[in-house]
């Protein structure tokens, strides 16, 4: 028996019930382009965080307040960090591996230019050095300078979204804002950096100087993290052990294992992030993975009609002598060239999908998850088709001519 | 059926004497003590029994011989068996008991796949509702047996085309079997039946769901085959069939009860033959005018 005979009675077999054909189709289609769609988000999602993080600089290391992981969170012994940390950090002689040091400060206000009111994400106060350590680009006009910071002077560098959301397509260096009722003059605004993560959007953001913000809105006590910039990529180690040997001097502290402050690098981050989203793919993938099942018991389903519908055909081929493995052949081919379709169709499908945004995420597909839901998808159409194909087989071709 | 005389009970003469000349044909079909039962126990119930044994009281089962070149009409009721038998000789179905010999194979010995081979090579099938493989063209229908039989597709077009053209249909090879007439869906049947050329054909009320016109275009096709030598083995239960037959079975209660010959094994069927003497005397009626 020829192969392409094969083919052929099968391509006639799913020809004579379209429809039927077409929706089982669809099941497989579906289960293979959510599979391919989803671990793409997933993926996109661990892309777009792994982008955030690289673009705040490779050497930079942030220190901010609280325990770290595993040491005690006594309230009464914790300081909060200050401005006077972030100088002790900048002294050369004691941490000859930092470059610079920039203590922030972060609130919330509503800014209102003209009649339009928006509330950014995240407002900060620092030294000019953050520009530089968090990897912020300027577009448009300048970054403030030492000397604002020193005057106190009521200056601010905005993110591109802040930037859209209230002056539009208006340029806004120079124009004057109000924070929470304190003007601000816009000296500038960052370059785009992309990576939104999902959650918050890194170029929702207001940078002023650290005293003006501490004046307006948080009071001199304490800032919320110290940016720190190592020299070069290669001693953020000696950087980070410099950090807490300065910081254990400023708070008092005598036991490494119970400090106060905390510092992470990009690797930490990097890890930290990596892990959540790689459950969450794991999470889309798995649901991804159910509708390619069910998907596939829809072939068993539509096969299993199709064997007890054909019964008599398949009585009259075994009257005129088709042996049990053709028959077999011809179903199997059936089922195997449903999924074989649906699939192939599935991965045009996921392909297509992924070039748009979905919640904000752009997916990013994984070439072995294209091969691997095809392969799946087919190993299923011969797994799931070969009970039904078994069923039209052995059926004796008597009982078979006899069926009504 | 006595009335024609010369009714013999199976059994007793495995093969009936032959009426002409000194060619001894060689049985295409031997059939020894077969039973078909269904059912257990009580229950039992025999589709095929024969004569009892005179001794034990059990049904001894039918035996029979058929020549090659004959062609043989089983006649009976509904119920009587002949379904039963025509199953068994087409291996479509086993018998309980007895053995069976197709063209000097023991069927009863054959797994599967070599049933599967006889079927594709020993025989071909003529049903009584067609069975035409649905949305599948007169030619693919055809072809179809010589597809399973491994023939290339050049050989198996030109083989399944001449076969057609043998049936009267060679312009119809491309219908599907929903716009062919039923007499047309018959022949291309047939045409599937013989194209293979297997030993013996095997008609189950072939002219059941046919008109009258179709019915005798169909039996002239099979009385041609016969008269080119095909053994054809054909079940009915109407007296205008079975009068195109060289020999009639009659079944009753799964057992032999009559067998009687009409015509010679070698040479063309009794209708045919006397169309031909017809024709002949008209010929020569003609002829002497002119």
């Amino acid at each position: 028996m020829i192969f392409w005979q094969i083919i052929r009675f099968a391509l006639g077999g799913l020809a004579a019930n379209k429809v039927r054909s077409a929706l089982t189709m669809l099941g497989v289609l579906i289960g293979v382009a959510s599979v391919i769609l989803l671990l793409a988000v997933g993926n996109g999602s661990s892309v777009a965080v792994k982008n955030s993080i690289t673009s705040l600089g490779t050497n930079s290391l942030t220190v901010s307040s609280g325990a770290s992981f595993g040491g005690s969170r006594s309230a009464a012994t914790t300081k909060k960090l200050t401005v006077a940390d972030a100088k002790a950090l900048a002294d050369p002689t004691a941490a000859p591996d930092i470059k610079s040091v920039a203590p922030v400060v972060s609130t919330s206000a509503t800014a209102i230019y003209g009649d339009i009111s928006y509330t950014p994400g995240s407002i900060l106060g620092t030294y000019p050095a953050y520009f530089e350590t968090a990897n912020e680009k300027i577009a448009k006009g300048d970054y403030f300078s030492a000397d604002d910071v020193l005057n106190s002077r009521k200056v601010a560098v905005i993110g591109s979204t802040t930037a859209t959301q209230l002056f539009n397509t208006d340029d806004p260096v120079g124009k004057t804002i109000s924070l929470g009722g304190t003007p601000f003059t816009v000296v500038g605004v960052l370059q785009t950096k992309g990576g939104s993560t999902g959650f918050s959007d890194p170029d929702d953001v207001v940078i002023a100087p650290l005293p003006t913000v501490q004046n307006a809105f948080t009071g001199f006590s304490s800032v919320s993290q110290i940016l720190v910039q190592a020299t070069s990529a290669d001693t953020t180690t000696q950087a980070q052990a410099e950090i807490t040997q300065v910081l254990m001097g400023t708070h008092s502290l005598t036991d490494p294992t119970k400090l106060d402050f905390r510092v992470s690098n990009q690797a930490s981050l990097l890890t930290a992030r990596e892990s959540t989203t790689q459950t969450f793919t794991v999470l889309l993938g798995a649901v991804a993975a159910i509708s390619l099942l069910v998907g596939g018991i829809g072939i068993t389903n539509i096969m299993l009609v199709t064997v007890t519908e054909r019964t008599r055909e398949i009585g009259i081929r075994k009257a005129l002598g088709a042996p049990k493995a053709v028959i077999l052949g011809q179903f199997l081919t059936e089922s195997t060239l449903l999924s074989v379709l649906g699939a192939g169709l599935g991965v045009g499908v996921g392909l297509f999908g992924a070039h748009f945004k979905v919640v904000g995420i752009v997916p990013v597909v994984i070439p072995s998850s294209v091969l691997g839901s095809f392969a799946i998808a087919v190993a299923i159409g011969l797994f799931f088709g070969s009970y039904p194909a078994n069923r039209a087989a052995s059926l004796r071709p008597i009982d078979a001519l006899r069926h009504e | 059926m006595a009335r024609r005389g010369r009714a013999r009970h199976s059994g007793t003469a495995p093969t009936p004497e032959t009426e002409t000349g000194p060619a001894t044909p060689t049985p295409v079909i031997q059939i020894r003590r077969l039973t078909k039962a269904y059912g257990h126990g009580d229950a039992t119930v025999h589709a095929l029994r024969g004569p009892d044994d005179p001794e034990t009281g059990l049904p001894a089962g039918v035996s029979l011989d058929i020549d090659e070149g004959d062609f043989v009409a089983v006649m009976g009721s509904s119920g009587s068996g002949k379904s039963t038998l025509m199953n068994i000789l087409g291996c479509l179905d086993v018998p309980t008991a007895g053995r069976y010999l197709l063209d000097g194979i023991d069927v009863g010995h054959l797994d599967e796949q070599q049933l599967s081979l006889v079927r594709n090579r020993k025989i071909g099938f003529i049903f009584q509702s067609f069975n035409l493989v649905p949305r599948t063209s007169a030619l693919a229908q055809v072809e179809l047996p010589l597809a399973y039989a491994g023939v290339r597709a050049a050989e198996r077009r030109k083989r399944a085309l001449a076969a057609l053209s043998l049936v009267g249909l060679s312009q119809r090879a491309g219908h599907k079997p929903n716009e062919l007439s039923g007499g047309q869906q018959q022949r291309v049947a047939v045409a599937r039946a013989l194209v293979t050329a297997p030993a013996m054909l095997l008609a189950d009320e072939p002219t059941g769901n046919l008109d009258s016109h179709s019915t005798e275009e169909v039996l002239q096709i099979i009385d041609g085959l016969n008269a080119t030598g095909r053994t054809v083995v054909l079940i009915t239960h109407e007296d205008e069939v079975a009068m195109h037959a060289k020999r009639v079975l009659r079944l009753v209660d799964g057992k032999v009860i009559s067998d009687v010959r009409q015509g010679p094994v070698v040479g063309p069927p009794p209708v045919l033959a006397a169309q031909l003497r017809q024709r002949a005397a008209n010929g020569e009626l003609i002829g002497g005018r002119q």
